[in-house]
């Protein structure tokens, strides 16, 4: 796989998280407005921050007038479970130069991991392409240029687009196709029922954090179902 | 001004954790019960994502007739399972959401 097949593979793949997203972004540059944050801005967030529900709550707190130490702790709770991304993808850009980690890190979002990981575990170390991280530069670069235009849209022409079509459940449809077929063992199926069963049982925390401590609780479930088989 | 400085901080703060651990790759050694954790991310983490789209309806656990996302999101499951592919999964998430709700 060359550069350019690999970051046309990630682009693909992101493609339908972008049906889901766009309405998000949409409905953001909204919220911003009637925040009071000028148009230039709210559209600066969308490069400076770039992360979809941490922009909404950046949004409502600036709205609300909250100090800046409980607005950015706040951004950071929500955006926890990136971390976890972080470390999945950590020794797959091991190799790579520093400008590179960057720059993949600044596009780790949810859906660009999520489009790429399938495609980037799918091989194993020794097989994988040379250019593997290509593929997570598209799926991120597709996401972030996605949220770029329906932030605008949102900014420019705002309420009058019909953001309740349901096209938000592109994201869950999408993330189902991308997590069942990667079910291939007890551990991992228990994993799964493990984080969302708790993800939901923990859905009223403030600021995700639920997300993140229901993600934690599969990875230690099915990390100790591996060392008893192993 | 004020606004602009909080938005780069909470760029920088989000940044941070997105790099924290790729910048560490090679500088430190995770235990070894770190590295076991690592295959269960993407499963775990989408899960987590995914389960309270399909189950909660304003915050609450819902299961009946009241709730197509949830039926639409099995019949997504289902699909997947069996054919593992990512359009088909969706289209028929979709269609079958489409159908619910109108029944």
């Amino acid at each position: 796989m060359n550069r350019t097949q690999a970051f046309s593979l990630g682009l693909r793949s992101v493609m339908p998280l972008l049906i889901g997203v766009a309405p998000f972004g949409v409905i953001y540059g909204v919220v911003a407005l009637q925040s009071g944050i000028p148009p230039l801005a709210a559209m600066a967030m969308s490069s400076i921050v770039f992360a979809g529900s941490a922009q909404f709550l950046l949004a409502q707190l600036v709205g609300a007038g909250a100090p800046l130490l409980l607005t950015a702790g706040a951004v950071g709770l929500v955006n926890l479970r990136h971390a976890l991304y972080s470390a999945s993808v950590a020794p797959i850009l091991a190799h790579l130069p520093r400008r590179w980690k960057i720059l993949l890190a600044y596009l780790l979002t949810d859906e660009a991991y999520a489009a790429a990981i399938p495609h980037l575990l799918a091989d194993d170390k020794d097989a994988r392409s040379p250019h593997a991280h290509w593929i997570l530069f598209g799926s991120g670069f597709g996401l972030w240029a996605g949220w770029q235009v329906a932030t605008l849209a949102g900014v420019l022409i705002g309420a009058q687009l019909p953001s309740n079509l349901g096209l938000d459940f592109a994201l869950p449809l999408t993330f189902i196709a991308i997590v069942v077929p990667m079910i291939d063992s007890r551990a991992l199926l228990v994993s799964a029922l493990t984080a969302g069963a708790a993800a939901v049982a923990l859905a009223a925390l403030p600021y995700k954090v639920g997300l993140f401590i229901a993600a934690l609780a599969g990875l230690i479930v099915g990390a100790l179902l591996t060392r008893k088989t192993a | 001004m004020n606004l602009w400085w909080l938005m780069l901080v909470c760029g920088v703060v989000t940044f941070g954790i997105r790099y924290s651990f790729i910048a560490a790759e090679g500088h430190y050694q995770p235990p070894a019960w770190f590295r076991r954790l690592l295959p269960f991310v993407p499963i775990a983490a989408l899960t987590a994502l995914v389960a309270p789209e399909l189950l909660l309806v304003q915050g609450e656990i819902l299961l009946g007739s009241g709730n197509p996302r949830l039926w639409a999101g099995l019949m997504a499951i289902v699909v997947a399972a069996l054919w593992r592919n990512t359009l088909l999964t969706i289209g028929c998430g979709f269609v079958a959401l489409l159908v619910l709700q109108r029944i």
